[in-house]
C-alpha cells in the first residue's frame, strides 16, 4: 500500500514536471490557432528547455546568491507543493501534510525568490518586475487562502486532501454558492499568480509593461530554463489544483494500481483542457492598465470573503 | 494656384521677418542650410534657407540668408517657433552653424562618438573619421526628489524596432519626466543626394524611411518638377493621389492592430496582419513593389494595374470591422480612453503634423493646404480633440475610411501604364520644394539643382522630426507600462528623423 502511495507521488511529481511545457505547447498552439496562425509544435516549449540547459550558465557581475539561488528554489517549492497537494490521489504518504498554509507558503517562497533575483540583478527592469510581482502577490495570496478556506469550512480542516475528499462525497458542497464562489475567486487568483492574461502578458517582449518578465529579464541559459520550468510547473499545479478543488471526480482515493492509472489520465485530460480553455479564453482578453489590476484582485477577494461568509452561514452551525 | 516668393535677408532682419510671417499662419515647413561655391575660400558662402508655408491658398515663403562662411552664426528663431529651435540645433551639429542666443544650446544630431569640430554637411566633411574625442559631456537631467528612481531603456529594445534610448525619471509607476536620446541611425542621406541626377536620386528618396516610400519619393519628385519647371500630367497626378492613399492605408491597418497588440489583445492584431499582407499584395500588385517602390517616378507615375473596386470594398469591410470590434472591447477601449494625452496648445506650440496633431484638434492636412492634385469632397480631415491614444487610433481609423473612399474615387476609370514627361532642361541653379501629406503627416522636401542638373542640396523634414518632442510631453503623469501603447500611438520613425 505504501508502495502504491509512494508511487502516486511520484506520479504527480513526473507528470507536472514533463507535463508543464506540454501544457505550455497546448496552450500555444491552442491561440495560434484560434488566431489563425499554423503555430509551433506543442512538444516546442521542451525543445526550448533542451536547448537552454545545453547553454553555458552566465550570472551578470555584481549578482548574488539571491539570483543564483531563485530557479532551483523556484523549481524546488514547486516540486514540493507537487508532491503535496492531492492531484492524482487523496491517499499519499504526504497527504496528511498538505496543508494549505503549507502550500500557500510555499508559492510564496517561489515567488519571493524570483522577486529578490530581479532586485538583485540591480537593473531597473528587476526591481520594477520584483515590485509589481510582489504587489500583485500580496494581493493574490490572501484570495488563494480564503477562497480554500471557504471550501474547508464544511470539513473543518485546511487539508487539501481532506478537503478533495470531502468535495467528492458530497458533490453537492461544490455546487454550493460558497463552492462556486470560492472556485471562481480561486481561478482569478490562479490567473494572477501566474502571470496570465489580463493580469501580465506572457508573451510580450515590451520590458515596460512585464510583470513576471521583468524579474526572469537577467537570466540565462539553464537558469533561464528553470525559470521557465519552475512557471510552467507552477501554472500546471495551480490548474491542477483548482480542478481537484472544484471537479475532483476521477481521482483516486484507494490505492490500487487501476485507481492510480485512471487517475493520471483524468487529471491529464482535466489539467489540458482547463489550459485549453483558459489559453481560448485569453485570446478574446486585453491586458488590464496596471492600476486595475489591485481592482481585479480586490473584486476576487470579495469572492472570496463572500465564499467564507456564505459557507459559514449556510453550513448553519 | 500656389504662391511661391523668395527673399533675401541679412542675418539681422531674419527674426522680425519669421515673427511677421508665423504671426499671419505660416508655418516653418523645413531649414536648410547650403554651402556654396565649393571648398575655396573666395566666393565661398554659407546660405541658409527657411521655408515658411501656409495653405489653402498654397503659399511657400523662402527667406535666403547669407552667413560668413568662416564663422557662420545666425540669430536663433528658437523664442519664436520650438521646430525652428529643433532645426537650428541639427544645422549646427550637421553644419557647424552657430545659432546665436539658443535657449537649449546642447547637441541634438551629433553622436556621442563624432570627433570635436567634425560636421558631416560641411563640404570638407570627408569620410567619416573614426570615433575620437567627443564633443564634452552631455549628462541627463536627474530629477530630484523623495522616490524618484531612473529606468534606462534602450537603444536597443527587445523587439524589432529601430534604435533610441529613453530615461524615464519615475515615482512608483509614475512618469515624472521624460528624455528621449535618438539619432543613433545617421545615414548620411542628404549627403548622398550631392552630385546625383535627379534620377539617380529617386532610389535614395524612395528609401528615406521604407514605410514612407510614396510620401519621401513624391515630395521628392514634386520639389525636382518644381524646380526644373516641369508639368506633370493629370493622369499620373492621379495615380500619384492614388499610391500616397495606398500607403496610408497599409500603414494605418499595421498601426490599428500593433495598438490592439500592445494592449494584449492579439488576436485583432493577427486580424489586421492578415489586412495588411492582403494589401501589400495589392501593393505588389499595383507596382510590382510590397511597399510601393517605383510607382512615383520623376515627371509621372506607373502603375501596372488599378486596385478593383470589389476588392478594395471587402478589405474596407473588413477594416472597419476590425475597428468596431476593437472599440467594442471594453478592455482595450479602458487602456485607450485618457492615456498619454497632449493637448492642442501644446500640439501648436511643438509643430506637431499628422494624425498626432490631428488627434489633438489640429486640423492640418497637406492634402487640402498644399495639394499637388484635386480630391475634390471625397477628401474629408478627420479631427478629434481629446489628444490620448483613443483620438490617435480613432484618427487613423478614420483617415483609413476616407483613403478607401479616395482610393475608389481615384481608381474609377484610371487606366494602367506609365505616364512620364520629361524633365525640362535647366540653365541655371534653379530650387524647388515638395510637400506632401505622407501617411504619418506633412513632409517637406527641398531640393537645389546646379547649372549641370545635378542635385547640390537636398534637404528631407519627416513629420518626425516636427513630433519626436510631443511624446515626453504626452507622457508627463502618464504610467510607466501605458509607454510601448504611447509610443506606438504615435508611431515615429527612427529612420525619417535621423538622415
Amino acid at each position: 500500500m505504501n508502495g502504491i502511495g509512494t508511487a502516486a507521488v511520484a506520479a504527480q511529481v513526473t507528470l507536472v514536471v514533463v507535463g508543464a511545457p506540454l501544457l505550455t505547447g497546448v496552450m500555444r498552439k491552442v491561440r495560434a490557432r484560434l488566431e489563425g496562425r499554423a503555430g509551433a509544435a506543442v512538444t516546442q516549449p521542451w525543445r526550448d528547455l533542451r536547448k537552454l540547459l545545453r547553454k553555458e550558465a552566465i550570472t551578470p557581475l555584481g549578482t548574488g546568491p539571491a539570483f543564483r539561488a531563485a530557479p532551483p528554489l523556484l523549481v524546488a517549492t514547486t516540486a514540493v507543493v507537487a508532491a503535496l497537494v492531492p492531484l492524482v490521489s487523496t491517499t499519499t504518504p504526504v497527504s496528511r501534510r498538505a496543508d494549505l498554509i503549507l502550500v500557500v507558503a510555499l508559492l510564496g517562497l517561489g515567488t519571493v525568490a524570483v522577486a529578490l533575483a530581479g532586485l538583485d540583478t540591480g537593473t531597473a527592469f528587476g526591481g520594477m518586475g520584483a515590485s509589481r510581482q510582489m504587489t500583485v502577490a500580496a494581493l493574490v495570496e490572501p484570495t488563494i487562502l480564503l477562497a480554500v478556506f471557504a471550501l474547508s469550512m464544511p470539513t473543518g480542516s485546511t487539508n487539501l486532501s481532506a478537503i478533495v475528499t470531502g468535495g467528492l462525497h458530497d458533490p453537492v458542497r461544490l455546487a454550493s454558492p460558497a463552492g462556486l464562489l470560492a472556485t471562481a475567486a480561486l481561478a482569478v487568483a490562479v490567473l494572477a499568480e501566474t502571470g496570465r492574461l489580463p493580469v501580465d502578458n506572457p508573451a510580450t517582449h515590451l520590458e515596460l509593461t512585464m510583470v513576471h518578465e521583468a524579474t526572469a529579464l537577467e537570466f540565462a541559459g539553464p537558469d533561464l530554463a528553470l525559470v521557465e520550468l519552475g512557471t510552467q510547473m507552477r501554472l500546471t499545479v495551480l490548474l491542477g489544483l483548482l480542478a481537484s478543488l472544484s471537479a475532483p471526480w476521477g481521482i483516486a482515493t484507494t490505492t490500487t494500481p487501476l485507481a492510480l492509472a485512471l487517475a493520471l489520465a483524468v487529471l491529464t485530460a482535466k489539467v489540458a483542457l482547463l489550459g485549453a480553455a483558459l489559453a481560448a479564453a485569453e485570446v478574446f482578453w486585453a491586458k488590464l492598465r496596471l492600476f486595475r489590476v489591485p481592482e481585479l484582485l480586490a473584486g476576487s477577494f470579495l469572492l472570496a470573503v463572500l465564499a467564507v461568509t456564505a459557507s459559514y452561514f449556510l453550513t448553519g452551525e | 494656384m500656389r504662391t511661391r516668393t523668395v527673399h533675401d535677408l541679412d542675418p539681422d532682419e531674419l527674426p522680425g521677418r519669421a515673427a511677421d510671417l508665423l504671426t499671419a499662419g505660416h508655418r516653418l515647413a523645413l531649414v536648410a542650410a547650403h554651402h556654396d561655391g565649393g571648398p575655396a575660400p573666395a566666393g565661398r558662402a554659407v546660405r541658409v534657407v527657411y521655408l515658411f508655408v501656409s495653405g489653402p491658398p498654397d503659399t511657400r515663403t523662402e527667406l535666403h540668408v547669407r552667413l560668413d562662411a568662416k564663422a557662420p552664426e545666425i540669430p536663433s528663431l528658437a523664442h519664436l517657433s520650438f521646430p525652428a529651435g529643433r532645426f537650428e540645433r541639427e544645422m549646427r551639429d550637421l553644419h557647424g552653424i552657430v545659432p546665436l542666443d539658443h535657449p537649449l544650446p546642447h547637441r541634438l544630431v551629433r553622436h556621442f562618438h563624432w570627433p570635436r569640430g567634425w560636421y558631416p554637411m560641411h563640404p570638407d566633411a570627408g569620410p567619416p573619421p573614426p570615433f575620437a574625442e567627443p564633443e564634452g559631456p552631455y549628462p541627463f537631467p536627474e530629477v530630484e526628489g523623495e522616490g524618484v528612481y531612473e529606468i534606462p531603456v534602450g537603444p536597443v529594445h527587445a523587439g524589432l524596432i529601430e534604435p533610441g534610448h529613453f530615461r524615464f525619471s519615475v515615482v512608483g509607476e509614475t512618469i515624472i519626466k521624460l528624455k528621449a536620446r535618438l539619432w543613433f541611425v545617421h545615414k548620411g542621406v542628404e549627403k548622398l543626394f550631392e552630385g546625383r541626377t535627379p534620377e539617380q536620386g529617386l532610389p535614395l528618396a524612395e528609401r528615406v524611411s521604407g514605410d514612407t516610400t510614396v510620401g519621401h519619393a513624391l515630395a521628392y519628385c514634386l520639389a525636382v518638377e518644381e524646380a526644373t519647371g516641369t508639368p506633370v500630367p493629370e493622369e499620373a497626378r492621379r495615380a500619384r493621389a492614388l499610391l500616397l492613399e495606398l500607403e496610408r492605408l497599409h500603414n494605418h491597418v499595421a498601426d490599428l492592430g500593433a495598438l490592439c497588440n500592445d494592449v494584449g489583445h492579439g488576436i485583432l492584431h493577427a486580424r489586421a496582419q492578415h489586412v495588411r499582407e492582403q494589401l501589400l499584395r495589392l501593393n505588389h500588385e499595383v507596382t510590382g513593389h510590397r511597399l510601393l517602390r517605383g510607382g512615383v517616378l520623376l515627371g509621372g507615375a506607373e502603375l501596372r494595374e488599378a486596385p478593383g473596386p470589389a476588392r478594395m470594398r471587402a478589405l474596407g469591410g473588413e477594416i472597419r470591422d476590425l475597428v468596431t470590434l476593437a472599440l467594442g472591447h471594453t478592455t482595450v477601449r479602458d487602456r485607450f480612453t485618457g492615456t498619454a494625452r497632449l493637448g492642442p496648445a501644446a500640439a501648436r506650440d511643438l509643430g506637431c503634423l499628422g494624425y498626432v496633431a490631428r488627434a489633438s484638434g489640429l486640423a492640418s492636412d497637406a492634402r487640402a493646404g498644399h495639394p499637388f492634385h484635386d480630391l475634390g469632397d471625397a477628401l474629408t480631415v478627420p479631427v478629434h480633440t481629446a489628444g490620448d491614444v483613443l483620438a490617435r487610433f480613432l484618427v487613423r481609423a478614420e483617415e483609413a475610411d476616407v483613403s478607401l473612399g479616395l482610393i475608389d474615387r481615384l481608381a474609377d476609370g484610371l487606366a494602367p501604364g506609365r505616364t512620364v514627361v520629361d524633365l525640362l532642361p535647366g540653365y541655371a541653379p534653379t530650387a524647388g520644394a515638395g510637400i506632401v501629406e505622407g501617411w504619418r503627416g506633412t513632409l517637406t522636401t527641398r531640393v537645389e539643382l546646379g547649372v549641370d542638373g545635378r542635385l547640390t542640396r537636398v534637404k528631407v523634414a519627416d513629420p518626425s522630426f516636427f513630433n519626436w518632442p510631443a511624446l515626453p510631453v504626452a507622457l508627463a503623469d502618464t504610467i510607466v507600462p501605458d509607454f510601448p501603447l504611447t509610443n506606438k500611438s504615435f508611431n515615429l520613425s527612427y529612420a525619417g528623423n535621423d538622415l
